[in-house]
């Protein structure tokens, strides 16, 4: 209380605190991060090439939880996004081979739209509990993806059941001029980053990475969140669907068509899965191969429940993961210096939690705490097999301690009948 | 009239297999395969002495692992984890069943016992970050998955497995001795001159008992039930929600420790990098095919098993053998549909009934 009281003499300075104090969870992280990156051994956490791979793998993430949130805000669970995708990267591959990325890109939405009707059937018209059709959904769209590439590749050379042949072709990409680079203009952001002062060039990494060679499928991608807050808050078509979401009774009454709300919003789900899917195959193998999406649709929804089921959160949420994702496939080392992270923001929480009086909480807080240091002294690396589910582990810690204070549509799972109270 | 309900329920399945048959038909017709010579193939060598015996060994852990994923369904409950969890019961019993040496019975009994904890505990985590942290089961288990998976991968190389310089062995756990093994029931049977018939199939028999036991005959299968049908009117019964949401992952988690037991001490004798894999995603579309029935589950573990083996012989054929893949993946979402209408047909029927009943009175 002392605290505050002092700080009113400096009313400008009480909103900054304020927000550090809301926001602690997520500038603390970042602080250290940059603090850790001086290090020279662990540069690789903020150079740009890091964060344009994380951007790089964001991107499918966020689509997937777009396409969640498309779903649940028609009032339906889509845990079949996983086997949407599956379906977008193998029609992505399968129509980038044969005819070139942009029908790639169209056939991945159309894969994943396909398998978001077969969903909407299932959930909508029979009721089916909507978790069990997802995982329908992911099963049939696993064999469906290896039947299909069995058929569809039978001739070539290359033929197997699990991979498609190497797609050629791309669609091109852009670079910022003058900022970071592009057409042959001096980079502004690369002399920043090169100069190697703390901060400073972390943050001009950041910038390069984000608008340096970016694809158009990228940027395509990246235009869609704005569409999809536009859609679903500024049009009457959007304020239709999110109330089947909250109300159907309600929007009932008023002349909305649940059902086909319902329908349109699975579809948009499957469709934007489908793109994730699609994306997955075009930017960052080049080859469709079984087990390609490893989870990501999950992330991707992980990423929607993070980002309280809306676009911009959506987009942080999935910033994280495809953050953490990048380290995992760009430097060992960097993940070595995540230890360190983990357990300083460990010692906050302990100290946290002393302070709410939660003593054996704390007290194990600090256990790990000192665990994860000792950890990061006594080792060099970190196993490579641990590397390789840091995006995962990284999703369960942040939904376990963010998903308290969330607001989901309120009928969301639940099935609705027309004519019937609920 | 009460029998001809359940009568109705039973054509779900069938309905299912029906249109899943009619589904590949034309597909196999798309691809210019002739599909009744096809099914008919498929038929003759699934029906082998050979095939026969191969079924029943695929069928026991598949089993067992719908079993696992149904004590979740039973109380609302989708661990999608059993995947992870029983391939972390079953490295670890590999890895300690090698390393001591004891009697038979109380070896095998060790074996099991690790392997039934060390699930039960793998799948607590999701149970405890459900109840204290609200994060939805199938997001937790799914990423326990691959995070189990890559802890596996890492004991598995670093801790249970001594690298030889220039050796290309791949990483593999030492061979369970002897005592460690359950025989197979041939000499039991009087089979001969057929594969090993696995004796954990009694082991089976008697875990679908123990399920139907503790689901249907128990306070706490009670509980689980009612919360899964009613969680309000469970909690107002007096049941903890909290508690046995833990205690439902754990028992599932229990049961997915089972899993690996028969490929462990039938056959592998060891945990190596190919340890079969995939049976817990397989489990739950068994579970979801016998509706979490004891019996309708093993007659679909018996059916996927049979759809797996038989398909085998199509490559020979020149048959894409990828068909069964779809043939399971159809019948697996007919069926879940088909349920459902039945269910309501069902529900309309009895509400009829009911009222007529009040009408005469």
């Amino acid at each position: 209380m002392s605290q505050t009281g002092k700080l009113k003499k400096h009313p400008r300075l009480l909103p900054m605190i304020n927000f550090v104090k809301k926001h602690y969870l997520i500038i603390l992280p970042i602080f250290f991060i940059v603090l850790i990156a001086q290090m020279d051994k662990y540069d690789q956490l903020t150079t740009s090439g890091t964060f344009g791979a994380a951007i790089r793998l964001a991107i499918p993430i966020c689509l997937a939880g777009l396409g969640g949130m498309f779903s649940e805000r028609t009032g339906i669970v889509n845990i079949g996004l996983e086997g949407m995708m599956i379906m977008g990267t193998w029609f992505g591959a399968w129509a980038a081979w044969l005819y070139g990325p942009w029908y790639g890109i169209l056939a991945g939405i159309l894969g994943g739209a396909l398998f978001g009707l077969i969903h909407a059937v299932g959930t909508v018209t029979f009721q089916v509990d909507h978790i069990v059709s997802g995982v329908a959904i992911n099963i049939l769209a696993a064999g469906v993806a290896r039947f299909l590439n069995v058929v569809a590749y039978a001739d070539q050379p290359t033929q197997s059941s699990t991979q498609s042949p190497r797609i050629d072709g791309d669609v091109g990409d852009f670079t910022l001029p003058y900022l970071s680079g592009g057409a042959d203009t001096p980079s502004l952001f690369g002399y920043l980053q090169d100069l190697n002062y703390p901060f400073i060039s972390d943050i001009a990494g950041l910038l390069l990475g984000a608008t340096s060679n970016l694809s158009y499928i990228s940027i395509f991608s990246l235009a869609l969140i704005p569409v999809a807050a536009w859609v679903l808050w500024s049009t009457p078509f959007g304020l239709q669907m999110r109330s089947v979401g909250e109300l159907p009774t309600g929007s009932e009454s008023l002349g909305v068509n649940v059902y086909l709300m319902k329908y349109i919003g699975v579809m948009i789900s499957g469709g934007f899965a489908g793109l994730a899917g699609a994306y997955l195959v075009l930017e960052s193998s080049g080859i469709y191969r079984e087990g390609q999406t490893a989870g990501r649709g999950f992330i991707g929804l992980a990423s929607m429940i993070f980002g309280n089921y809306r676009p911009f959160g959506i987009f942080m949420g999935s910033g994280l993961f495809g953050y953490a994702d990048a380290l995992q496939l760009r430097s060992d080392d960097a993940v070595h210096g995540l230890l360190i992270l983990i357990s300083l923001i460990l010692f906050i929480f302990a100290i946290k939690q002393l302070l709410e009086k939660k003593y054996i909480n704390s007290s194990i807080s600090i256990a790990l705490s000192i665990g994860f240091l000792v950890w990061f002294l006594n080792s060099e690396t970190v196993p490579s097999e641990f590397v390789y589910f840091t995006p995962h582990l990284t999703t369960l810690i942040v939904l376990s301690s963010a998903s308290q204070k969330l607001r989901m549509p309120q009928k969301v799972g639940q099935p609705y009948r027309k004519g019937e109270l609920n | 009239m009460k029998l001809s309900l359940k009568l109705t329920t039973l054509l779900a399945p069938v309905f299912a297999i029906i249109v899943a048959f009619g589904l590949s038909t034309i597909m196999l017709y798309l691809i210019g395969e002739d599909p009744i010579e096809t099914f008919k193939i498929m038929y003759d060598y699934g029906k082998t002495g050979k095939s026969i015996v191969s079924i029943l060994n695929r069928s026991v852990p598949l089993y067992i692992s719908a079993v696992a994923v149904a004590v979740g369904f039973k109380m609302g409950l989708f661990n999608i984890g059993v995947e992870s969890q029983y391939l972390m019961g079953a490295l670890l019993s590999a890895a300690l069943g090698a390393a001591v040496a004891l009697p038979s019975f109380l070896h095998i009994t060790l074996i099991i016992f690790v392997a039934v904890i060390s699930s039960a505990f793998w799948a607590a985590i999701a149970g405890y970050l459900k109840v204290k942290k609200g994060v939805h089961e199938v997001i937790s288990t799914i990423m326990l998955n691959y995070i189990g998976t890559g802890i596996i991968a890492y004991l598995l190389a670093n801790i249970f497995f001594e690298k030889v310089e220039l050796s290309t062995t791949a990483p593999q756990t030492d061979l369970l001795p002897e005592t460690a093994r359950i025989p197979s029931l041939n000499a039991f049977l009087g089979i001969e001159d057929l594969p090993n018939l696995h004796g954990f199939i009694i082991g089976a028999v008697f875990i679908g008992i123990l399920y139907y036991w503790i689901v249907w005959k128990t306070s706490l299968g009670f509980d689980l039930r009612a919360t899964g049908s009613s969680p309000l009117a469970a909690k107002f019964s007096g049941a903890n929600p909290a508690r046995l949401t833990i205690l439902a992952m754990m028992i599932s988690g229990a049961f997915a420790g089972f899993v690996g037991i028969a490929p462990l001490t039938g056959y592998f004798f060891k945990y190596t990098t190919d340890f079969p894999s995939g049976l817990g995603f397989a489990g739950i579309t068994v579970a979801l095919l016998g509706r979490n029935h004891p019996v309708g589950m093993a007659l679909g573990a018996i059916l996927l098993s049979f759809l797996e083996r038989s398909a085998q012989i199509l490559d020979l054929k020149d048959v894409p053998k990828e068909i069964e893949k779809i043939m399971q993946a159809v019948i697996v979402l007919t069926v879940v549909v088909a349920y459902e209408v039945v269910k309501r047909y069902v529900t309309n029927r009895q509400i009829k009934e009911a009222s007529k009943v009040v009408a005469d009175d």
